[in-house]
């Protein structure tokens, strides 16, 4: 796994909010878009790249990138 | 008086009956007089619904998106007073994400099984005339839309509105055919951890009733599989703790 390639498939869940700047530390649910879509978009974003099953409370409990990420990577069987 | 909401001398399937709504309905129809024909995919579980019935009739356990299955069955059961259709699956990814496996899937099970049961029961003579088909529905698709659940949403959709056909054509023969349409019941359906808790409470709140409980449908089903609702046909009933009038 490429936590740059990471960032930019996550930064792909958002519509309106400028994601340039992501990096590993962005606490990605701080920003005026996030929702409950937007978790639901990590979710099948995961399992389509990665075959990973992210839960609802994988994301409730993760604050930065590098959070989520590191939860993906443990999942994950590759 | 005679109880019109009894079913004593009925024979009724109930599909999807090893887990959740369908198998409170099998309960149900069974306690409240009808000889009760399950389905389901489980075993173990189906086996459970089966010991806890009053009138049993069969089990069968089979996968209904199989046709030769879903032709064995029909073949193996009786002449029928009533159908209800109650298996079905969600998943839920927003619509951005469907893909064809999900949707054929979700679409196999929610709405093209439960179709071709109820047509092969049709062309097997097997649906005695004055009986009742229920299809488990749900007020997705058919009242609201909620994030991530178009492909269950467009199953039920399509499964109210294949419903009112069949209940016009089938009229002359005095058989019924309506829906139940639901909100939130809590089954291991909805136990789906895509969602945290926070989440489901705060859905929950939605609910002037709160979530609903297999029986309160249980019991919409015996009163469609009775002879109360003999002039009920091609309706909806929609049973949600009063989630749609807000």
């Amino acid at each position: 796994m490429d936590i740059e390639k990471f960032i930019s498939e996550l930064a792909d869940q958002y519509d309106d909010i400028d994601t340039s700047g992501f990096t590993s530390e962005t606490l990605f649910k701080e920003n005026e878009e996030w929702s409950s879509m937007t978790a639901l978009s990590i979710i099948a974003m995961v399992d389509d790249s990665y075959s990973v099953r992210l839960t609802g409370d994988d994301i409730r409990k993760s604050q930065t990138i590098q959070d989520i990420y590191n939860i993906v990577f443990s999942k994950s069987t590759v | 008086m005679n109880n019109p909401f009894s079913l004593k001398g009925k024979k009724v399937l109930v599909t999807g009956a090893s887990s959740g709504i369908g198998r409170q309905i099998a309960i149900s129809a069974s306690a409240m007089g009808a000889e009760t024909y399950i389905t389901g995919r489980n075993d173990q579980r189906l086996s459970e619904v089966f010991d806890l019935l009053e009138i049993p009739g069969k089990k069968y356990i089979a996968d209904l998106t199989i046709e030769q299955e879903l032709n064995d069955i029909v073949e193996q059961l009786p002449n029928l007073d009533g159908v209800v259709l109650s298996a079905g699956i969600i998943k839920a990814l927003p619509f951005k994400f469907v893909n064809k496996t999900d949707l054929d899937a979700i679409f196999q099970t929610n709405f093209i099984s439960p179709s071709f049961l109820v047509n092969k029961l049709l062309r097997a003579k097997k649906l005695n005339k004055k009986g009742s088909v229920v299809f488990i529905s749900s007020i997705a698709g058919n009242y609201i839309g909620s994030i991530g659940n178009s492909m269950y949403s467009a199953s039920k959709g399509a499964m109210n509105a294949i419903q009112k056909v069949i209940a016009i054509e089938l009229a002359p023969q005095k058989i019924r055919v309506n829906n139940i349409s639901p909100g939130m019941i809590r089954t291991a359906l909805i136990d789906d951890d895509t969602f945290t808790d926070e989440q489901m409470k705060e859905d929950e709140k939605k609910y002037p009733l709160g979530y609903g409980e297999p029986a309160d449908v249980a019991n919409g089903a015996v009163y469609l599989l009775s002879d109360a609702s003999k002039w009920v046909t091609g309706s909806t009933l929609v049973i949600d703790g009063g989630f749609i009038i807000r």
